[in-house]
């Protein structure tokens, strides 16, 4: 990091760098939301219908 | 407008269907952001459990055709902030959870570019990181992501940029922590490094 080159060729490989990070972001969160819904989640909802003495 | 007025019965069966219906979608990403939050599956699962009860408790709020997702996650945001866990203490050991859900990896090469980021983006101050999820990975604007975070829409384009850069040079130097331990000076030098980077524009 002691080399803050500005040229045309870093900045490019910064951007590259950058794109591949980014990538790998959107991965990293699809991944969890392409994960199966535990159960628990719509078990929660389904009771959240009933009225509050039902529960 | 007439979705929103006031004294509208918050009992309104098509209504809620609709609502729970959309809720419903929403869920996977409710726990994908949890997860980016907290860094530990399980907590990630509360926290989203809790905010989408939160969300449905308070449906009579929303107005129909508005951005629900931009909405439901900034009740669990909210709900995250407001259980206190924004201490460096909380994010120590969120890291630590992140180095837990490691080891139940078996493969120790395939998988080491994501795990590198998670460690990495578990490094990142909060509010930078949440900017960076938001626009980076959930696909909200930025305009989007500064209503979910409060604050301003140049704050958040300050705060991804920022974590953008503190990211590449922790990557770089490989500085992300895979002992479990303190990630130490290194850490703060680079992201002290990457700081000074972002104001020098």
């Amino acid at each position: 990091m002691e080399d803050h080159r500005k040229g045309p060729a870093a900045l490019d490989e910064a951007r590259l760098r950058q794109q591949a990070i980014g990538v790998k972001l959107r991965q990293m969160f699809d991944e969890v939301v392409n994960e199966p819904v535990p159960d628990e989640f719509l078990d929660i909802l389904r009771k959240a219908d009933k009225p509050a003495g039902d529960r | 407008m007439s979705e929103a007025q006031v004294g509208r019965s918050p009992f309104d069966p098509v209504r809620d269907g609709t609502f729970k219906k959309e809720l419903v979608t929403l869920i996977p990403h409710l726990r994908a952001f949890a997860r980016t939050l907290t860094g530990d599956p399980t907590a990630a699962d509360d926290l989203a459990q809790d905010a989408m009860m939160k969300a449905w408790d308070a449906r009579a709020s929303f107005q129909m055709g508005t951005n629900m997702k931009a909405w439901t996650f900034m009740i669990l945001r909210n709900q995250f902030y407001s259980e206190k866990r924004r201490s460096w203490r909380q994010i120590q050991l969120d890291q630590e959870a992140a180095e837990r859900t490691l080891v139940a990896v078996d493969d120790p090469e395939a998988p080491v570019a994501l795990d590198e980021l998670r460690l990495s983006l578990a490094m990142l101050p909060p509010e930078q990181r949440e900017a960076l999820i938001l626009v980076g990975a959930g696909g909200f604007a930025y305009e989007e992501a500064a209503e979910i975070c409060g604050c301003a829409v140049g704050t958040v384009k300050s705060r991804v940029s920022r974590a953008r850069r503190a990211l590449q040079a922790i990557l770089e130097a490989g500085a992300y922590d895979r002992d479990g331990g303190a990630a130490g000076d290194a850490m703060y030098a680079i992201l002290a490094d990457a700081e000074r980077l972002s104001t020098l524009r």
